[in-house]
């Protein structure tokens, strides 16, 4: 671990692991070494569930122009939802 | 006549607070005589294959070798990256159990039947910050930080990890300490190997530090893109060199 640069944030909603859906309490977001992605550092991030055990977890690496894009992408989804959905 | 037949498997050891942890121990069957210990502390992607590979590597070429799974407690027999995430999210390791769990590694290494009682640490990355650590506060023989960040420099703000720097406690440590960066690295930067340096002439320390040009961070991770076969070939000689000198 390299960049030591990690936030976490509170989370509410569901992701879906190998064994399936599962409730997730906790992300984990950071710029770091991954374990899969064939760059040096790549943005993580965890969708976790630390009541669960460590293997309810879904991550994504993903590299840091992706990660803008998504970042941007998802304000722009949630800009464009009708009034009073949310 | 000795043989150069090892022996590699999970045990568990005694760690910080008693507690049981797992390990991964790797050591010559028959060296025909008594050998030094080396205590490999993972780095923080966790306690992986390549970190056990290394523990056999120190074992083919004579020692006794022992890696704690340092998220033994978080995430118990999980895989090495959903432990990581884990202990991550959780603020990371705190410097008190890094230091009993290498303390009962020792132990561990010190009572094998082929022991010579020379122990020494070597960690990679937030590793190398932790064989420093470990060097600061227990009695070793030698100790390895290899691109070991923030034992110089402070963490960024904010940062929910627990580390801090080591610098200001160079006066005890207990053992000639080998440094391995690349000189690409940020993480630690030249100028933070320069501190360190500075700081271990001042307390009169034995030490040998090498920066590697065209290396960067894990220059000795052969599974990633940061892998520099020259400068970890180079490390590993430096790092047998060392051991052959103050572990025998």
């Amino acid at each position: 671990m390299c960049t030591y640069v990690t936030e976490t944030v509170a989370v509410s909603g569901s992701a879906k692991g190998p064994d399936g859906w599962f409730r997730v309490t906790d992300g984990s977001v950071y710029f770091d070494h991954p374990v899969h992605a064939p760059q040096d550092h790549t943005l993580n991030i965890d969708f976790l569930a630390p009541g669960q055990g460590p293997s309810a977890r879904v991550a994504v690496e993903l590299t840091a122009d992706s990660a803008r894009a998504l970042a941007k992408a998802i304000e722009s989804v949630l800009a464009q939802v009708p009034a009073g959905l949310i | 006549m000795s043989s150069d037949a090892i022996t590699a498997e999970s045990i568990t050891i005694p760690g910080h607070g008693e507690d049981e942890i797992e390990a991964y121990s790797a050591r010559p069957m028959d060296p025909g005589s008594i050998v030094g210990g080396v205590v490999v502390i993972h780095h923080m992607p966790g306690y992986d294959a390549q970190t056990k590979e290394i523990a056999r590597t120190f074992a083919v070429n004579g020692y006794n070798a022992v890696v704690p799974n340092l998220y033994s407690r978080e995430a118990p027999g999980a895989s090495p990256d959903d432990a990581a995430a884990i202990a991550r999210a959780a603020g990371g390791v705190p410097d008190e159990r890094l230091v009993g769990d290498v303390a009962g590694a020792m132990s561990f290494l010190k009572a094998l039947p082929t022991a010579n009682g020379k122990v020494a640490t070597i960690g990679y990355c937030s590793g190398g910050r932790q064989s420093f650590l470990a060097a600061v506060s227990l009695p070793l023989d030698a100790a390895v930080d290899c691109y070991g960040a923030f034992v110089v420099g402070n963490p960024p703000e904010g940062m929910p990890l627990k580390v801090g720097p080591l610098v200001d406690r160079t006066p005890q440590l207990s053992c000639p300490l080998l440094g391995l960066f690349g000189a690409e690295d940020q993480y630690p930067s030249q100028e933070q190997v320069a501190e360190l340096e500075a700081a271990l002439k001042a307390a009169g320390k034995t030490y040998e530090f090498h920066s590697y040009e065209n290396a960067g961070h894990a220059f000795f991770s052969v599974n990633r893109p940061s892998y520099r076969p020259e400068a970890a070939n180079d490390g590993w000689q430096k790092i047998f060199a060392f051991f052959g000198k103050y572990l025998s």
